[in-house]
């Protein structure tokens, strides 16, 4: 192990320049982020991620935000495992019928102020699930959207220049 | 020797089903073949419904033939498999709530996928209205002294897929776990009944997005079966390449989270590093880092970018470097081997009832890949270990990922050194009237079987059974007497999929 530690310690960092935000997203979120809020909660924001029916290709793209590459956390980002403890909530997926309540009662667990984030095609408008029985729609037909980051699954850079965006819009 | 389909006398042959048959049968014949996989003369691979008809596929061991059983359900019922053979008993219970066919003498009647939030009843059947009041949904019981229960999800505490899970525990130890699935069922079969080719096969490939290319190929191989399709040799092979690198990608990802969930980040690090370089090539040959829809009926969906095989031999370089310290890490590192050694032993018996696929499988000595047997092109023409182990724990399914990683690298290099010139799709031309074709594929996490009745240039009828079918319930009996901070070592070293699972 120590081999590995040191090699580490010798090599340059995997880690990527920040890509920037996304100037889409800026956009939609000055309609929806209060800006009195936001500044209560300075640079660092925890995320609580809920899959509402996604078949996880989201949920891996996220999971990617947190290796060498990407380094969320260097932003002030990092995920929490409680609604509790969260001020944004990565939602995933179109929403099913079965998962509707779940996600009701952990976006009434988040306390305000709090932020939403549609991530993926599914989680717009139900995507390629829209049209059945076992299937709600959007995030937005459950719970109030801030920010909807578009993709199949979106790939880690587009999550990141929407969470930024997210960030910088004080 | 007389072959699986012998066994069904009376049957009745229905045409146009490939590459296996599937015979029609009566009650007689129905309850003995219930009865060939109760004795473990054969391995159950799905049993699914359709319109006023079960159908049943067996497998025999090791020679991978394949049959497709029906049984007409005349009055509405049909005589329970799970009666005899337990892994059917949630198949069954899936086919009562989504069609609406009772299974006789199913000795668990609670719905299954159906969670009460639904606005209509047997949604692949009848169609009813749901009730307005319905039975509240009860665990199973455990009775002693001190017992108390632990309720989780459906939302986890962690970046994953939800589900519910129901603890009894005495203290630190599990005396029961029972699993409540269904919370990310999207009514897919519905939506695939009726739908054109194109977007069955954008579907198929959603349904579980860590599987997203085997999906895809085994809903490809099902249309093509059905269809006669010849797939060119050049489509065949970068198929395989595909599924290699989705195969490697998920491994990486899961050997660091197992470890992870031992607290040993290191190794969660560093293997997330070589997952993404996985990606990284998957994007710059598919342009999509899971390749999703890149693999359609009749080949591929475009010819690859890029497919330098000298970026392909440097992945494969880098990994050769890094992943054997990693692996001897893993070995010589003791806090990490307490946790994972002895704990949540899937027993091989149980394995071998369930027929359960996989690394699950193969840690307990079940030696099944549908690489190998049925087998499929382009594996029958490379040169590839099944490595199996027998100790079922925690260990030895991080093991049995160890030697398959080297074992995929190993098939990447030869697609790439007898990669085929040539077109890399053939137009899928639609047959008048209905054909039905099979298709069985080793996803990373074990077989996925995709069953379809195509009607013209339309899917009439598609069924797909995800290998965490027969996983699930294993994982309850795994855990069973290990202490509850365990479970999340024996969860993510089974890895089942939920999506995979509701549909």
């Amino acid at each position: 192990m120590r081999k590995i530690l040191f090699e580490s310690l010798v090599k340059r960092p995997l880690t990527e320049p920040s890509p920037g935000r996304d100037d889409a997203a800026l956009a939609e979120l000055a309609a929806n982020v209060d800006r009195a809020a936001r500044r209560k909660l300075g640079r660092s924001l925890s995320i609580r991620e809920v899959d509402a029916g996604s078949c996880n290709g989201c949920e891996l793209e996220i999971h990617a935000l947190n290796n060498a590459f990407y380094d969320l956390e260097r932003f002030g980002f990092r995920f929490v495992a409680s609604p509790r403890h969260a001020d944004v909530l990565l939602v995933t997926g179109p929403v099913t019928r079965n998962m509707r309540e779940a996600l009701e009662r952990t976006y009434n667990a988040t306390p305000a102020p709090k932020w939403v984030v549609a991530v993926g095609d599914c989680a717009i408008d139900g995507g390629i699930f829209s049209g059945s029985y076992a299937v709600v729609g959007g995030v937005k037909a459950v719970v109030p959207v801030d920010l909807h980051i578009r993709g199949c699954p979106p790939r880690p850079t587009d999550l990141l220049k929407g969470l930024l965006a997210l960030l910088e819009k004080q | 020797m007389p072959t699986l389909i012998d066994k069904f006398s009376e049957a009745r042959r229905v045409e146009h089903h490939r590459p296996w048959p599937r015979v029609v049968v009566g009650e007689v014949t129905w309850r003995v073949a219930a009865r060939e996989l109760a004795d473990g003369q054969a391995t159950l691979l799905g049993l699914w419904g359709d319109t006023d008809a079960v159908h049943m596929a067996m497998l025999a061991e090791p020679s991978g033939e394949i049959a497709v059983v029906t049984y007409e359900c005349s009055n509405g019922t049909f005589p329970s498999v799970g009666a005899v053979h337990p892994p059917a008993i949630r198949l069954e219970r899936a086919i009562h709530t989504l069609y609406g066919l009772e299974p006789l003498g199913l000795p668990d009647q609670r719905p299954w996928l159906d969670l009460g939030f639904w606005d209509v009843a047997h949604p692949l059947g009848a169609r009813n209205a749901a009730p307005p009041e319905r039975a509240r949904y009860e665990f199973l019981p455990a009775e002693g002294e001190s017992l108390h229960q632990i309720a989780v999800g459906p939302v986890h505490a962690g970046i994953i897929e939800p589900g519910h899970f129901r603890f009894t525990v005495n203290g630190e130890t599990v005396v029961r776990l029972e699993q409540r699935l269904g919370y990310v069922h999207k009514g897919i079969e519905s939506l695939m009944a009726g739908a054109p080719l194109d977007k069955a096969a954008r579907l198929a490939g959603r349904v579980s997005g860590d599987s997203t290319v085997a999906y895809a190929l085994a809903f490809a191989h099902a249309v093509e079966a059905a269809l006669e399709v010849t797939v060119p040799p050049r489509a065949v092979y970068l198929r395989a390449f595909m599924a290699e690198l989705e195969r490697l990608a998920n491994h990486f990802g899961d050997i660091g989270a197992i470890c992870n969930d031992a607290s040993f980040s290191i190794m969660h690090a560093h293997c997330g590093i070589l997952r993404e370089r996985v990606l990284r090539t998957a994007d710059s040959c598919f342009n999509h880092r899971l390749m999703m829809d890149g693999i359609v009926p009749g080949g591929l969906a475009e010819e690859p970018l890029l497919l330098g095989a000298s970026k392909i031999k440097a992945l494969i370089a880098e990994i050769r470097g890094l992943f054997p310290k990693l692996v001897e890490l893993y070995d010589n590192t003791a806090s990490l081997q307490e946790r994972t050694v002895s704990t949540g032993i899937a027993k091989p018996a149980l394995v071998k009832q369930f027929g359960a696929g996989g690394y699950v499988g193969r840690a307990s000595g079940r030696a099944f890949d549908a690489r190998r047997a049925p087998g499929y092109a382009p594996y029958d023409q490379l040169k590839f270990d099944v490595p199996v182990l027998n100790e079922g724990d925690v260990n030895a399914r991080v093991w049995v990922r160890i030697r398959e990683v080297e074992q995929s690298l190993s098939l990447i290099e030869q697609i790439v050194d007898h990669l085929p010139d040539g077109p890399a799709r053939v137009e899928v031309q639609p047959a008048e009237g209905m054909r039905e074709g099979l298709g069985l594929v080793e996803a990373f996490r074990g077989d996925v079987l995709v069953w379809l009745r195509l009607d013209g240039d339309r899917v009439a009828r598609c069924h797909l059974r995800d290998a965490s079918w027969f996983q699930w319930p294993l994982l309850e009996a795994a855990v069973e007497d290990n202490i509850v901070a365990d479970f999340p070592l024996c969860n993510k070293s089974f890895n089942c999929s939920y999506s995979g699972h509701d549909l």
